[in-house]
């Protein structure tokens, strides 16, 4: 009794050690991104709140804490208040098979790519529910977009976590990881390219984010399915939508870029020059690179017409994945070095 | 009662209570969503029973994509409820009954008597490195690969009938053909006009051909 | 884990239907609708070489392959070419009353093979599991096949009807399945046989499972009470359709209660039938006497599809090899029957008229006395007037009964069949004796007015000497 109590408490201190960098993490995304962006456009961004504006997204946070939450006439009270919540669990609960490091993880499980695949699945719920529960067109119209386009890049996204799954044998992702061992070119990003900017792109869509972001477009639907939210409620949501987007990021990395390896194995001098350096750090600089690119992204294409996304969807870049499964699958069987010839 | 007795307790409760409520709820949206609970806690109880890819991929493709389009068409729908229950109450005397006799029939024949321990022994656990994902594939492509070949074709035509049925060349519709509008360059849309603030006849002579 | 590679060789007609579908699937693409007469001429082949690829496989003995999903025996082997030769008078009936309705597409021949394959695969089905995907398969191209006429709101009531209908039957089949399986451990139906001889006859759960069982045949085959699509399907789908739906997969569906019933659940032939017998009675009794109110002659044909399958079930309780061989004699015959009798409408109808209703046949001698005496072949053979394919059918079901030791069902039977004289004795009325309503002179192709003669001139001299087609099927079951 007493055993099962302590592990209880373990998972509980792992999962709060997990979520608070998280939070902060969410919390400075939004500033990087107000920054970058505001960079990429020649202004400066946040600068009164703070030094240097640094304090701008605490300040955000205890505005949207103290504003009131107004339920819309005619909204489904219930729903309304679930739709939230429901974005924000499948965010979060998707961290819990992330591997930091060879040892570094809240739990490890055998499925684990499967796994994060279907929790993010999820969270398309929280926008549709969202939307409709809103009683209000806009939100609506935002709810129908997101949940096609969510529905359509999955397939690509799923065909694309299927050539990882080839090439590693594994859908544990920490051999996954393991199995890019060896150096810079022996990751992923080489063998499955196409797959990792299949990836890539489906997860900027999968995330709502520019240019995909149709499902809030600002100058047509208002801010789509999230129009009548206000306060936390709001807050919510856009935590989810962040949260989400560090996740691809680490995913992409984890997959692709051999996640918390040092890009200088192999190499003799750098290697053991490097050596003393963490694998979590270059874990967590490959996913700023990923965040990087999502602002950088968004700083630098328009949004696509809703024709356009699905004709992306459907027609490019699901093709592409299946047709690289097959090269990957070719590649795996005929033991092509420097990736597969283990096995 | 050990803990996985609880869970399973836990979510076939929630799987029957959630199944009630979506044949009893009003709202069809609501309806739709206590089917997505239903899925969820049978995935539930399907990893209890150490079946976890089954149980991951039952979310990832009922909840995840299923539902989501079916909430997508049930939420454009304005279903009149009064409508449908109209003959549901004269109807209802009978519905119970019948319901009603499978219901015994069903808890005497698929009860313990017939499917109790005495019958079947107890399924041994499998051991940690056990892998649901790696067994299925096994079966799947040797043993099965006849009926799995099947139901691939079965997909096919669901894809050929979905398309045919819906795709319609009408002649009055109205398409957009984007291979068409990223084939554009730059001078089928742009005419560069000389620019000549004076005004002076004849400079601008380029723009027209 | 053992496992060996399967004998491919044995599921080679199969391979080669789903390899030509998928082949034809593609090429259709790039064909315009000029010459969209590709398509079908491929689709034609594919059944060619379809049946030469079950005729010129020898074996001795019933084969299993995959595993034991799948076998391969000379029941299967005769009911799939039967199914291939429907199919093929299907598709030439249909290519000219297609053309002239703007259906003519190549989703038509593509999901009819995809339906052939799914028959074929039911019947070459040796476990539930194959069994039931051939069952879906088979039912998907045929709800597509349905509601393929878009503009037509009768067949999209017709779809929705049978889809839903379906999806409920195949639930009930599964519910009916996974009972077997709980009890014998086993999907393939060698091991549920012996799984129910260690069972017993009497144990429960198997009776359970038998009940959901039967009701998901019944839905399947048409059978009162749960024959209710029926009618609204045949009506509502197009003609080409409709003659699809009412031959082969009757073949097929013959094959599906014959591998159930009694491959596998031989054992507890005293519980089924006592099932098939009601079933029986009902699709007797229902179809006979409600196809006489009938106006429309698809809907009258549907009927009459209903108490056919009642003496098809006739065939399979009598629970002995000379049963099974009656009934699929009278499967095969029936199927015939249908080909002709719904070719005939679709002879008779022309761009923008459809002669589905009894008046159209009215006058028929003075119109074209060759084709009405055709229709009048086939009307008799479905009576069952002596002499005609379909009174050896008849007698060879009903001697089987009597064999069985059920005097009085034969003889039910024999009362229902002569109600059921009046309504097929009618149209011949019509067409002999009544001014005719419209004089068009009737305009088809050559090959459908050849086919359709063929069709119903076979009926005729299978009706002389029907001792070929009979110890086709006897040495069906020889072995």
């Amino acid at each position: 009794m007493l055993d099962a109590l302590l592990t209880l408490v373990i998972v509980l201190l792992k999962i709060v050690a997990l979520l608070v960098p998280l939070m902060v993490a969410v919390a400075y995304l939004t500033f990087a991104e107000r920054k970058i962006i505001g960079y990429i456009q020649g202004r400066v961004g946040p600068l009164h709140v703070g030094p240097r504006g640094w304090l701008q997204p605490i300040a955000d946070a205890v505005k949207l804490i103290f504003k009131e939450i107004i339920i819309p006439a005619g909204a489904n009270r219930f729903l309304f208040l679930l739709a939230p919540m429901l974005a924000m669990g499948p965010s979060i609960a998707a961290w819990a098979v992330m591997p930091f490091g060879d040892n570094l993880y809240v739990t490890d499980i055998d499925a684990g790519l499967l796994y994060v695949l279907a929790v993010t699945s999820l969270s398309v719920y929280g926008i549709i529910i969202a939307g409709w529960a809103s009683n209000s067109k806009y939100a609506f119209l935002g709810a129908l977009r997101s949940a096609a386009q969510v529905v359509s890049y999955e397939i690509a996204m799923g065909f694309a976590l299927v050539g990882v799954l080839l090439a590693a044998g594994s859908m544990n992702l920490r051999e996954i990881v393991l199995s890019q061992e060896g150096s810079l070119l022996h990751w992923f990003w080489l063998p499955l390219l196409p797959l990792f900017v299949v990836y890539f792109i489906a997860g900027l869509a999968e995330t709502n984010r520019a240019p995909f972001d149709l499902a809030e477009g600002e100058s047509e639907i208002v801010a789509g399915f999230h129009v009548e939210y206000s306060g936390m409620s709001f807050g919510v949501f856009f935590l989810a939508e962040y949260a989400n987007m560090i996740l691809i990021s680490m995913l992409t990395s984890l997959m692709f870029l051999g996640g918390w390896l040092s890009p200088f194995q192999g190499i003799p001098l750098l290697e053991s020059l490097f050596s003393w350096v963490p694998g979590i750090v270059w874990l967590l600089l490959k996913t700023s690179f990923f965040l990087l690119l999502f602002l950088w992204i968004r700083a630098t294409f328009p949004r696509y017409r809703y024709d356009q996304l699905m004709r992306l969807g459907w027609k490019i870049l699901i093709p592409i994945t299946i047709v690289w499964l097959l090269v990957v699958g070719a590649a795996v069987v005929g033991g092509l070095g420097p990736w597969f010839d283990g096995a | 009662m050990n803990f996985e007795q609880l869970l399973f307790y836990l979510f076939a409760a929630a799987l029957l209570g959630s199944a009630l409520m979506v044949i009893t709820l009003r709202n069809p949206v609501h309806a739709a969503l206590s089917l997505v609970l239903t899925f969820f806690s049978g995935a539930a109880l399907w990893l209890l029973l150490e079946a976890e890819f089954l149980a991951i991929t039952l979310v990832l493709v009922y909840v995840g994509a299923v539902m989501v389009l079916f909430l997508f068409v049930v939420m454009m729908l304005d279903i009149n409820l009064a409508q449908l229950r109209e003959g549901f109450v004269k109807l209802l005397p009978v519905g119970v009954v019948v319901a009603l006799l499978v219901i015994g029939m069903m808890v005497y024949v698929v009860g313990p008597g017939n499917f109790g321990l005495e019958k079947f022994a107890e399924p041994v656990g499998h051991s940690a490195d056990y892998s649901n994902t790696k067994e299925l594939g096994r079966v799947l492509y040797t043993v099965y690969v006849y009926p799995f070949e099947i139901a691939a074709v079965i997909l096919l035509v669901a894809i050929i009938a979905a398309i045919s049925l819906a795709l319609r060349k009408r002649p009055q519709g109205k398409r957009q053909d984007p291979d068409l509008q990223i084939a554009v360059r730059k001078k089928d849309r742009l005419r560069i006009v000389a620019n000549n603030p004076k005004g002076q006849p004849g400079s601008n002579a380029g723009d027209k051909k | 884990m053992e496992f060996e590679i399967p004998k491919m060789s044995a599921a080679l007609p199969e391979m080669f239907v789903l390899g030509m579908a998928c082949l034809i699937l593609v090429i259709d693409l790039f064909l315009t609708d000029k010459n969209r007469i590709i398509t079908y001429l491929l689709a034609q082949a594919t059944l060619v070489g379809a049946a030469i690829a079950s005729l010129g496989y020898q074996f001795g003995s019933p084969e299993i392959a995959f595993n034991g999903s799948f076998i391969r025996d000379a029941m299967g082997d005769t009911l799939k070419v039967f199914i291939y030769l429907s199919v093929f008078v299907v598709f030439l009936y249909s290519r000219s009353y297609l053309q002239a309705r703007n259906l003519f597409r190549g989703e038509f021949f593509v999901l009819g093979l995809f339906g052939v394959l799914g028959m074929m695969i039911m019947v070459s089905a040796h476990s539930l599991l194959t069994l039931y995907l051939g069952l879906e398969l088979l039912s998907l191209s045929m709800y597509a096949l349905v509601a393929m006429n878009r503009d037509s709101s009768y067949s999209s009531e017709a779809a929705m009807k049978y889809f839903v209908l379906g999806a409920l039957a195949s639930g009930m089949l599964l519910y009916g399945m996974s009972m077997l399986y709980g009890v014998t451990g086993s999907l393939e139906l060698s091991q549920i046989s012996a799984g129910v001889a260690t069972a017993g006859a009497g144990n429960m759960v198997l009776v359970f499972g038998l009940v959901f069982t039967v009701v998901g045949l019944a839905f399947k085959l048409g059978a009162v009470p749960f024959h209710m699509w029926v009618p609204d399907v045949y009506h509502g789908s197009p003609t080409a359709v409709t003659v699809y739906i009412g031959s082969a997969p009757k073949i097929a569906a013959f094959a599906m209660v014959m591998r159930l019933l009694v491959d596998g659940l031989e054992g507890l032939q005293e519980h089924w039938q006592g099932m098939l017998v009601i079933l029986a009675i009902l699709s007797l009794a229902l179809g006979n006497i409600t196809a006489i109110a009938q106006t429309n002659i698809k809907r009258m044909l549907a009927y009459s599809t209903i108490a056919h399958v009642g003496y098809l079930l006739l065939g399979v309780l009598s629970g002995s090899d000379s049963g099974y061989a009656s009934a699929m004699f009278y499967t095969i015959v029936y199927a015939l029957m249908s080909l002709g009798g719904f070719g005939m409408i679709m002879l008779l109808s022309r761009t923008g008229f459809e002669a589905d209703r009894l008046d159209d046949f009215k006058g028929l001698n003075e119109r074209s006395p060759w084709f009405a005496f055709m229709m009048l072949i086939l009307m008799f053979s479905m009576a069952g007037v002596p002499v005609f394919l379909g009174f050896w059918a008849k007698l060879s079901v009903l001697s089987a009964v009597v064999e069985a030791e059920m005097v009085w069902l034969a003889a039910v039977a024999v009362v229902f069949s002569i109600i059921g004289a009046f309504y097929y004795l009618r149209v011949v009325k019509l067409m002999y004796f009544d001014k005719p309503e419209d004089n068009t002179p009737i305009d088809s192709e050559f090959d459908v007015r050849v086919m359709l003669s063929a069709n119903s001139l076979a009926i005729l001299v299978l009706g002389l000497f029907p001792g070929a087609l009979m110890s086709l099927c006897v040495n069906a079951f020889a072995l």
